[in-house]
């Protein structure tokens, strides 16, 4: 999102050509990126600072989104004293603070075990059904794709292009129960067959 | 006492009082003259007969280790960060640098003495010169050890270079900066007795090199113990202003 110049084609947001960073974006990084020496709170509210808007305004609305993610309790505890998991879900009040209408998350939950990854993923969902964001998800993982997307953009390998793009139909709210549908597999094993047919080309 | 408290202080403490009692029992049953090894026993009563002077000495060689220390951070700091983050001062002052880094300090030394004189600012200024390289060097390393995706996350906020420095860049630097000032205080040390080696007349590495001359082997280690003295007290200073000042570094190291 401008941070990088696209080497081919261009990126709208609104109608309009982004060239360079623009604003009313969160970020959700694959690691947390949490300052080590700022409490939760803190890190949440690091984008305010930085953007020269009061603190004490945010400070509620911070501990509305700590408590969104289920980290109520835990807005004073610095990152070193939280797992892996819940260091990312403060890194997603962290993005929701500024209250983007876009979020863009590069593989968020890439880095955590499967269980963290599975719970993390209905949270989304929750946090989702609650602030109605964008949210452009990157993931490796098929099965989170479907689970979480409206759209699935299917991309191939070395070259990164645009395979398809697939609109999931299943209906929500989605939970963990939505991987043991028919449907889900079908989605499943049809983005699996987009992928592995691109592999065999090669 | 607990298993962690006899492992970390008291099994140090044994080990060093039993090297020295070893040292002891080992000058009287050698008979090894005075001038070549003196006994702990005889270096503390050496220690004990030159009371009343030592303190000025070692004032002396302090202060120098101090003042070239405080020197050394006062320019080194602030010249890392201009290094960082300009690239022409990159490339034109960092080069200088590391050509002076590889002169040796010691034969810098006597020239120090020739263009400031004879008193403790030519001390001032060896116990600088090396203490400031690792300041420099340290420094501009953590401003540059930021994670990209830190970074990045201040660009798409549009931080002012300011707030990024000021919340980000500094604070992620600080452990780097201790390091380096950790290894820079006991460099001071040396720098301010290799300072009076060159031409002194206080000090406690003049008082080294003057016993040494007469023989005095026992007034030489006496002295050598308090330089130790000197070193350990003011790194363990540095360890616990980490601590102090950035506790989420130290614990993690736990």
């Amino acid at each position: 999102m401008g941070l990088i110049p696209a080497t081919r084609g261009s990126i709208h947001f609104r109608d309009q050509l982004v060239t360079e960073p623009i604003q009313d974006v969160g970020m959700v990084f694959q690691s947390p990126v949490l300052l080590p020496w700022r409490s939760v709170l803190d890190n949440v509210l690091l984008p305010i600072e930085v953007m020269n808007r009061s603190r004490r305004e945010h400070a509620p609305a911070a501990l509305e989104l700590i408590d969104l993610v289920g980290l109520s309790g835990f807005e004073n505890k610095m990152p070193r004293e939280l797992s892996g998991g819940m260091q990312q879900r403060a890194s997603i009040c962290r993005a929701l603070i500024t209250n983007p209408s876009l979020l863009l998350m590069d593989e968020p939950f890439g880095a955590l075990d499967a269980m963290t990854r599975e719970e993390l993923g209905v949270e989304l969902m929750r946090i989702w059904d609650e602030k109605r964001k964008t949210v452009v998800f990157v993931t490796h993982s098929i099965p989170e794709a479907v689970l979480l997307a409206d759209r699935v953009v299917v991309f191939t390998a070395r070259p990164g292009r645009v395979a398809e793009i697939i609109e999931v139909k299943l209906p929500r709210p989605r939970g963990l129960e939505t991987e043991f549908a028919a449907e889900f597999k079908e989605y499943v094993d049809r983005i699996r067959a987009i992928i592995y047919a691109q592999k065999v080309r090669r | 006492m607990s298993r962690r408290v006899f492992r970390r202080y008291v099994l140090p403490t044994l080990t060093i009082a039993g090297l020295i009692a070893l040292w002891q029992v080992l000058c009287v049953v050698l008979d090894i003259p005075v001038w070549l090894l003196p006994a702990p026993s005889l270096i503390f009563q050496k220690l004990v007969e030159w009371g009343d002077k030592l303190p000025l000495h070692t004032w002396v060689t302090l202060y120098e280790t101090l003042a070239g220390f405080a020197l050394a951070i006062a320019v080194g700091i602030p010249l890392a960060i201009l290094i960082v983050y300009s690239e022409v001062l990159q490339n034109t002052i960092y080069p200088i640098l590391v050509i002076f880094q590889s002169v040796p300090k010691v034969a810098i030394a006597p020239l120090f003495l020739v263009w400031v004189g004879y008193g403790a600012i030519s001390k001032i200024l060896v116990a600088f010169l090396v203490a400031f390289f690792p300041i420099v060097v340290d420094t501009a390393t953590g401003l540059n050890a930021v994670p990209r995706e830190l970074m990045e996350l201040m660009k798409v906020l549009r931080a002012s270079p300011y707030h990024i420095f000021k919340k980000i860049r500094f604070p992620a630097a600080l452990p780097h900066i201790f390091s380096g000032l950790k290894v820079a205080i006991t460099l001071a040390v040396i720098g301010a007795v290799i300072g009076e080696f060159v031409g002194s007349d206080k000090g406690l590495g003049y008082l080294i090199l003057i016993s040494s001359s007469h023989m005095d082997t026992g007034l030489a280690f006496g002295s050598m113990a308090i330089l130790a003295v000197i070193g350990i007290g003011l790194f363990v200073g540095v360890a616990w202003l980490e601590r102090v000042i950035c506790p989420w570094q130290t614990t993690e190291h736990q």
